[in-house]
């Protein structure tokens, strides 16, 4: 199989209070916590969707992320066929945590369903997925560390095989308010284009 | 030329047996892992599940080495591939990858504050070193599509070159963690679960570890991968879409790959989970690609849900099926509890397997279809 | 009963994470599902676990939930016949 050229259209990172989109910042805040970060961030680019509050940290991350590079390629008019390809860390292990706290105790032994839920990394997936109406190919991995070579080898399957027209790829690692995302959107056509040179660099910024 | 790719070996680890044999043969008699089990320690009342003993783990795992710094998943999962790892002889080299799926792996850990070990690259890195593997492990944590989404994954890579062989385990076990969260869900079943069936009310869980080879070399081939889809539904984190339209676009997907028309399939070997939403999803999505007449089968009723490992478990027996040309009863099913018709297996039989499909949807609106053709 | 009321409305929210919603823009009648609240299916499971946690009500059949939770003025009756904490 011929791999074909493909391009970074566009990238985000979400690290220490700070947003920035193709290697600007676009929001920062004071040194706060996750949720407090995440809530002004979910203001400032004025989401109107309720249901983030409701999500864990890790989908909360991957969703704004995945905002940023999304909300111009929404179209209402014709179907995105855009895959998504996460990987992290830590999987969910900052909810398995909190929720194995939950069923410890004898004594105080509530399992709660809203938090079971988000025992699973590729919820996040779910969560973009239907914001974005993106009726596509998913697929959640676990790597000990950011796997460049992998996320680019992978991305240009999809894209080759045809199984989608862009790919948006994601590191979403969060584990106990230490957090970062990195997420850009491949295409077949662009300036910038693939390697993993590049994507580690634009990993580091 | 795309490169065709083959399933060569195959093993599991279930309560019916450690062996792809030992279950084919329980499956004959229609002998399910289901019991009763009274553990407090993973659940406060009776419950039942299908779940692996562990003196015959211990035992097993004793004969293949002496080590005993491993987690009993980590024993499932090793024990699962070393016989099909010794018997391919295959080089571990770096066009040898290796796939670990699980949705929930050493989730126990936690139950001793031991974060460390709950890790999943962890778990796969534990494994890796057993067997020394040379190439990086890749985890596929994708819910209950882990299982079957590794080998579409799998398939990719060797078709895109990156690899020759890849080696698949896929593992999940019972703790208390996913015992008291399906509860939650108020998705477990009171009694053996019956899937697609009138009187269905959730899932049985189960445990399991299923391992395959993957390769390009068309040498003792059992099956080839003809075509693969994962689609998510883009509707709803827990239940799935109503007109099941991740599922028809997973298989609409794989269908297109293979070339071939939704007609030609010849068995499948769904998902059935046993919840009254799951198994309603299936029959929309099946009748959607008029494969109403199709048999199908759930191995739920053998081996309960198995989460990650399922979609492998099911595939390893769905390829048994076309190899010995025979369709395998869907365990506890009795009057069909579905709107739309559907044709489930209701006894064993012989029939003749060119085209099999298998499918796996799952939590996250997460859904995978994979066809595979029988080799002459 | 009124103090009942408002204590689930604050309960509601912070328990189901509404956001954007203030214990005043709950109406005791407010269809708390579909095209009310906007609760969902999750939600009604949380709202069981609810029941059980801080009521002692432990609802044998799921569906009852239905009819239970249909809005502030449901559940704030059914709570008060059957709490036993």
């Amino acid at each position: 199989m011929t791999v074909n050229k493909t391009y970074i259209k566009s990238f985000c990172t979400i690290q220490n209070n700070q947003i920035s989109l193709n290697g600007e910042i676009v929001f920062d805040t004071e040194p706060t916590v996750f949720s407090d970060f995440s809530k002004k961030a979910y203001q400032h680019l004025e989401m109107n969707y309720p249901k983030f509050f409701k999500m864990d940290n890790l989908s909360k991350l991957a969703f704004l992320g995945a905002e940023l590079l999304l909300k111009n390629e929404d179209d209402s008019e014709i179907e995105n066929n855009t895959a998504l390809v996460f990987a992290n860390k830590s999987s969910s292990l900052d909810t398995d945590v909190k929720y194995q706290d939950s069923i410890s105790d004898p004594e105080n032994y509530y399992p709660s369903p809203a938090v079971f839920v988000y025992t699973l990394p590729n919820i996040c997936l779910g969560e973009i997925s239907i914001k974005h109406r993106l009726k596509s190919e998913n697929s959640f991995f676990i790597f000990a560390d950011y796997n460049p070579e992998f996320m680019e080898k992978y991305s240009n399957i999809l894209l080759e095989a045809q199984k989608a027209d862009k790919v948006l790829c994601g590191w979403v690692e969060y584990y106990k308010e230490d957090y970062k995302a990195f997420l850009y959107l491949i295409d077949t056509q662009g300036k910038l284009e693939q390697n993993q040179e590049l994507l580690k660099k634009l990993y580091k910024q | 030329m795309i490169k065709e790719v083959y399933i060569t070996e195959t093993n599991c680890i279930t309560p019916i047996g450690f062996d792809v044999a030992a279950n084919i043969k329980n499956i004959d008699d229609e002998v399910s892992g289901i019991q009763l089990h009274d553990k407090p320690m993973l659940f406060n009342v009776p419950f039942y599940a299908s779940i692996i003993n562990d003196v015959d783990l211990n035992l097993a795992f004793a004969k293949v080495t002496s080590a005993t710094n491993y987690s009993r998943l980590e024993k499932m999962m090793i024990l699962a591939l070393e016989p099909i790892i010794k018997k391919s002889k295959v080089i571990l080299n770096e066009r040898t990858a290796f796939i670990l799926s699980t949705t929930k792996g050493n989730v126990k850990a936690l139950e001793n504050q031991k974060i460390e070990s709950a890790y999943l690259h962890q778990l796969a890195r534990m494994v890796a070193n057993f067997f020394g593997f040379n190439t990086e492990p890749i985890v596929v944590s994708n819910a209950c599509v882990s299982g079957i989404l590794a080998v579409s994954v799998a398939k990719r890579l060797i078709q895109a070159d990156v690899y020759d062989n890849v080696f698949i385990v896929a593992g999940d076990e019972i703790s208390k963690f996913i015992v008291s969260g399906f509860n939650s869900f108020q998705a477990m079943s009171d009694l053996p679960c019956k899937p697609y069936s009138i009187n269905r009310t959730g899932v049985t869980l189960g445990e399991a570890a299923a391992a395959v080879l993957v390769s390009s070399n068309k040498e003792n081939a059992k099956i080839k991968v003809i075509g693969d889809g994962s689609i998510n539904d883009a509707n709803h984190i827990s239940g799935p879409s109503r007109t099941g339209e991740g599922l028809f676009r997973s298989i609409q997907s794989a269908l297109t790959e293979a070339k071939i028309n939704s007609n030609q399939i010849d068995f499948i070997s769904a998902h059935g989970t046993a919840t009254p939403f799951n198994d309603e999803m299936e029959a929309i999505a099946l009748n959607r690609l008029g494969l109403e007449n199709v048999p199908v089968n759930s191995m739920k009723g053998f081996y309960g849900h198995t989460l990650g490992a399922s979609g492998l478990l099911e595939t390893v027996i769905g390829i048994e099926s076309v190899q010995e040309s025979k369709l395998f009863i869907s365990l506890g099913f009795d009057t069909i509890g579905v709107s739309q018709p559907i044709h489930i297996i209701e006894k064993n039989e012989d029939k003749k397997i060119r085209y099999f499909l298998k499918t796996a949807s799952g939590f996250g609106g997460c859904n995978t279809a994979v066809l595979f053709e029988k080799v002459n | 009963m009124e103090a009942l009321k408002q204590e689930l409305k604050s309960k509601i929210i912070e328990v189901l994470n509404l956001e954007d919603i203030a214990i005043a823009d709950i109406n005791d009648d407010d269809a708390l599902f579909g095209d009310g609240l906007g609760l969902d299916s999750i939600d009604a499971l949380e709202l069981i676990v609810m029941l059980d946690k801080d009521y002692g009500i432990k609802l044998v059949d799921p569906k009852e939930g239905k009819t239970i939770f249909k809005s502030i003025e449901t559940m704030a009756a059914y709570i008060s016949e059957n709490r036993v904490k």
